[in-house]
C-alpha cells in the first residue's frame, strides 16, 4: 500500500512512472485488481459524498449516548408539541423541538440512527452467510442439490418479500421473539429469511461461469480439496458482485425497517426508529412539520448514501461499466 | 408459445399454495383470536366465543381448517345432499373477522350499492398501481435514452442524480415532502382528498407511487443503452448509413429494452408493495390501506386474503413480463 502511493505521488523528483510508455515502470509489484478498484472508487465523488455520511451517522449512532442531551424516553411534560429552536417560541434546551409526549426530538434522532444502521448491517451479513453458503454449494456441488435450492428459490422469489416480512413481523409480533431488543430480532430474521435468495442467486451464477474455467482445473490437478477450491480459488473470483450486492442491500434493509415501522410493525414503541417517528410525526402534520420531516430527511440521506456507495462500487469493480 | 403460457399459468398454483400454507401457518402461530375483545373493547362470553368459532370452523384441526379454506374439504351438506365447497378456489376468500356479516371477497371487490366495481377497493388500487405504473415507464424510459444519447454530459448527469435519489428515497417519504410542500405550503393539492372523483385528489398519490419506479426504468434504460451503444452491430448500422432515429429505436431501443423488461417483474411487485405505504399515507380506500388496517386489526382471514391476491397478483405480473421478454427477444424460445 505504501508503496502505491509512493507510485501516486513521485515526490518532485521525475521518475520513469512519469513516462507514458511505461506507467509502471518503477512498481516492482503488480497492481492488484482490488488496489485498482480502490482507486476507482475514490475517483468517484457522490461515492466520497455517501462514504462521509455514512460515517457521519454511524459515528452518531456508536456515540448516541454521549451525544444525546436527553435520554430518547424522557417525557418533559412541561414541554410537549416544542417548535425548533429557531423558530420564534424555541427552546433553545430542545434543538428540534420536543414531540407530543414531550421527549426531545433530536435524541430520538440520534437513537433512531442506531436503529437505522443495525438493521442495515446486521440481516445483510446474516443473508450473506446463508446466500453465500447455499449459493456455493448449488453452483458448485450441481446435481440434485442445485436442483432442491434452485426449486426453494424460485418459490421464495415468486413471494413477494416485503408481503413475507410483514406476515412474519405480524404472526411473531407478540410472541417472544418479537419483543427482543424492541423488536428488532424479529426483523433480522425476517429480512434474513426473504434476503438470502437474491444473494444465492447470484453466487450461484457466478460459481457457474468460473467452475470450468482453467484455474479451478489447475486447483483441482495439484491436489486442493473441494472446500479450499471454493474458499481460496472461487470465493475471490465471485467477490465482485457480490460486494456490489451487498451495498444494494443495505439500503433495502433500512427501507423495510423505516416501513414496517411506519405502518405500524416493526420497532416497538418507546424504542425510536425513524420510521415510527414518521408516524408519530404525521399526527401532528399540520402544526409541527419538523416531526416528520427530521426523521424523513434522515432516512433518505442514509439510503441516498448507501446507493451512491453502491453505484461507486460497481463501476470501481466493473471497469467495463465506466465510459 | 400456447404450451409455454399454459404451463407457466400452471406453475402459479403450486406457488400459490406454498404462499397460503406459509401464511396459514404464520396466522395460526400468532397468539390470540379474533374473537378475544369485542368491538366495543369487552371480553366476550364464553359461549359467545365457542359458537363463533363453530361458525367459522375454529373449532376443526388445522389441517382441515386450511383445507375447508382453500375450497378442497366441504364446509357442510346442501339441502339436495351434496357437499358444498366454499374456498379460494371457488372465489370465496371467507368471512371477514372484523366486518360482521361481510365476506373479504365483498369487501374486496364490491363498491357498495350502485356504485360501479372499479370503485372498489381492488378497482382502486388497480386503478393507481395501473396509474403510477404508466407514469413510471412514460418518464423512465424517455429520461434514460435521453441520459444515454448525451451520455457524460449536463443532462446525463442531472437525470441520473435526481434518478438516484428518487429510486433510494422511500415512497412513503416522497409523499412526506410533497404533501408538506405542495399541500401545506402551496395549497395547490389537497393533503387529504375530500372526494376521490376529483382528479386532483390523485395527482399526489399517483406521483409518489410511480416515481420511484420512473427512477429505477430511467437508470436502468441509461445503463443498458450505454452497454448497446458500444455495441459492434450499431456501429454496423451507422455505418451502412442509416439514419440515427432508425439505428436509436430499431436497432439500440429494442435490444436496451431487454434487461429492462426482465426486472419489470420485481419492480411490478414493489408497485403492488409500494400501495400499502401511499395508500395508508393518503387515506386512500384501496386494498393496500385494508391490509395494512386488517394487521393492525388482526382480521386474519382478511390479512389471507389479500396476501394471496397480492401474491397472485405479482405472479401475473412476472408471467406478462415473461411474455414482453420472449416478444422482444426473439432468441428465446418456449419450448
Amino acid at each position: 500500500m505504501a508503496q502505491q502511493t509512493a507510485i501516486a505521488k513521485p515526490l518532485g523528483r521525475p521518475t520513469p512512472a512519469a513516462s507514458p510508455e511505461l506507467p509502471f515502470a518503477r512498481s516492482s509489484k503488480p497492481r492488484s485488481l482490488w488496489t485498482d478498484a480502490w482507486r476507482r472508487l475514490l475517483r468517484n465523488r457522490m461515492a466520497i459524498v455517501g462514504m462521509v455520511i455514512i460515517t457521519v451517522f454511524a459515528l452518531m449512532a456508536i456515540t448516541a449516548d454521549v451525544l444525546t442531551p436527553y435520554d430518547m424516553n424522557d417525557q418533559h411534560h412541561e414541554s410537549v408539541y416544542r417548535p425548533p429552536a429557531w423558530a420564534p417560541s424555541g427552546d433553545s434546551n430542545y434543538l428540534l423541538g420536543t414531540d407530543g409526549v414531550g421527549r426531545d426530538e433530536l435524541s430520538r434522532l440520534i437513537y433512531g440512527a442506531r436503529v437505522s444502521l443495525v438493521v442495515g448491517v446486521v440481516p445483510v451479513t446474516l443473508n450473506l452467510l446463508i446466500g453465500t453458503t447455499l449459493g456455493m454449494a448449488a453452483g458448485y456441488l450441481g446435481g440434485r442439490v442445485d436442483n432442491l435450492l434452485m426449486r426453494l428459490v424460485d418459490v421464495f422469489f415468486a413471494f413477494p418479500d416485503l408481503l413475507l416480512i410483514i406476515i412474519m413481523s405480524v404472526a411473531f409480533r407478540e410472541t417472544w421473539i418479537g419483543q427482543q431488543l424492541g423488536g428488532l430480532l424479529i426483523m433480522f430474521i425476517a429480512i434474513a429469511v426473504t434476503g438470502w435468495v437474491g444473494t444465492s442467486r447470484i453466487v450461484r451464477g457466478q460459481v457457474l461461469s468460473q467452475k470450468r474455467k482453467e484455474y479451478i482445473e489447475a486447483a483441482r490437478a495439484i491436489g486442493a480439496g473441494h472446500f479450499r477450491i471454493m474458499s481460496r480459488h472461487l470465493m475471490p473470483n465471485i467477490l465482485a458482485p457480490l460486494i456490489v450486492g451487498v451495498a444494494f442491500a443495505i439500503p433495502g434493509a433500512i427501507f423495510t425497517e423505516a416501513a414496517l415501522s411506519f405502518i405500524g410493525l416493526g420497532i416497538r414503541p418507546p424504542t425510536a426508529s425513524w420510521g415510527n417517528m414518521i408516524q408519530d410525526g404525521l399526527a401532528s402534520i399540520y402544526s409541527n412539520q419538523v416531526l416528520i420531516i427530521a426523521p424523513a430527511i434522515c432516512v433518505a440521506l442514509v439510503m441516498l448514501s448507501f446507493t451512491f456507495l453502491g453505484d461507486g462500487l460497481r463501476d470501481a469493480l466493473d471497469p467495463r461499466m465506466k465510459q | 408459445m400456447f404450451r409455454y403460457l399454459i404451463r407457466r399459468l400452471l406453475w402459479i398454483v403450486p406457488v400459490l399454495f406454498t404462499i397460503s400454507m406459509i401464511t396459514f401457518v404464520m396466522m395460526k402461530v400468532t397468539p390470540g383470536g379474533p374473537f378475544d375483545v369485542s368491538s366495543s373493547g369487552r371480553e366476550l362470553p364464553r359461549e359467545l366465543v365457542e359458537s363463533l368459532e363453530r361458525r367459522y370452523h375454529l373449532h376443526e384441526p388445522e389441517w382441515k381448517q386450511y383445507l375447508i379454506y382453500m375450497g378442497l374439504l366441504p364446509t357442510s351438506t346442501g339441502a339436495d345432499g351434496r357437499p358444498v365447497f366454499k374456498g379460494v378456489f371457488q372465489g370465496d376468500l371467507g368471512p371477514s373477522y372484523q366486518y360482521k356479516g361481510r365476506s373479504v371477497t365483498e369487501i374486496l371487490f364490491e363498491a357498495g350499492p350502485a356504485r360501479p366495481w372499479w370503485e372498489s377497493r381492488f378497482g382502486r388500487s388497480a386503478q393507481l398501481g395501473v396509474l403510477g405504473f404508466l407514469l413510471g415507464i412514460s418518464i423512465g424510459i424517455p429520461l434514460g435514452i435521453i441520459a444515454a444519447l448525451n451520455h457524460n454530459r449536463f443532462a446525463d448527469y442531472a437525470s441520473l442524480f435526481g434518478a438516484t435519489i428518487f429510486v433510494s428515497t422511500p415512497n412513503f417519504v416522497v409523499a412526506i415532502f410533497l404533501m408538506i410542500v405542495f399541500g401545506l405550503w402551496l395549497h395547490w393539492l389537497p393533503i387529504v382528498a375530500r372526494s376521490w372523483h376529483e382528479p386532483s385528489a390523485w395527482v399526489l398519490p399517483t406521483f409518489c407511487l410511480g416515481v420511484g419506479q420512473a427512477a429505477f426504468i430511467t437508470r436502468l434504460t441509461r445503463a443498458t443503452m450505454l452497454e448497446v451503444l458500444r455495441q459492434d452491430y450499431i456501429r454496423t448500422a451507422r455505418a451502412k448509413g442509416l439514419r440515427d432515429n432508425v439505428v436509436m429505436l430499431r436497432h439500440a431501443l429494442r435490444n436496451a429494452m431487454i434487461p429492462v423488461a426482465t426486472v419489470l417483474g420485481p419492480a411490478l411487485a414493489a408497485l403492488i408493495t409500494g400501495t400499502f405505504f401511499i395508500e395508508t399515507m393518503f387515506s386512500f380506500p384501496g386494498m393496500g390501506r385494508l391490509f395494512v388496517q386488517s394487521i393492525s386489526q388482526r382480521d386474519y382471514s382478511m390479512i389471507m386474503g389479500t396476501t394471496l391476491l397480492f401474491a397472485f397478483m405479482i405472479a401475473l405480473a412476472n408471467l406478462v413480463v415473461d411474455l414482453v421478454y420472449g416478444w422482444l427477444d426473439p432468441r428465446i424460445t418456449y419450448s
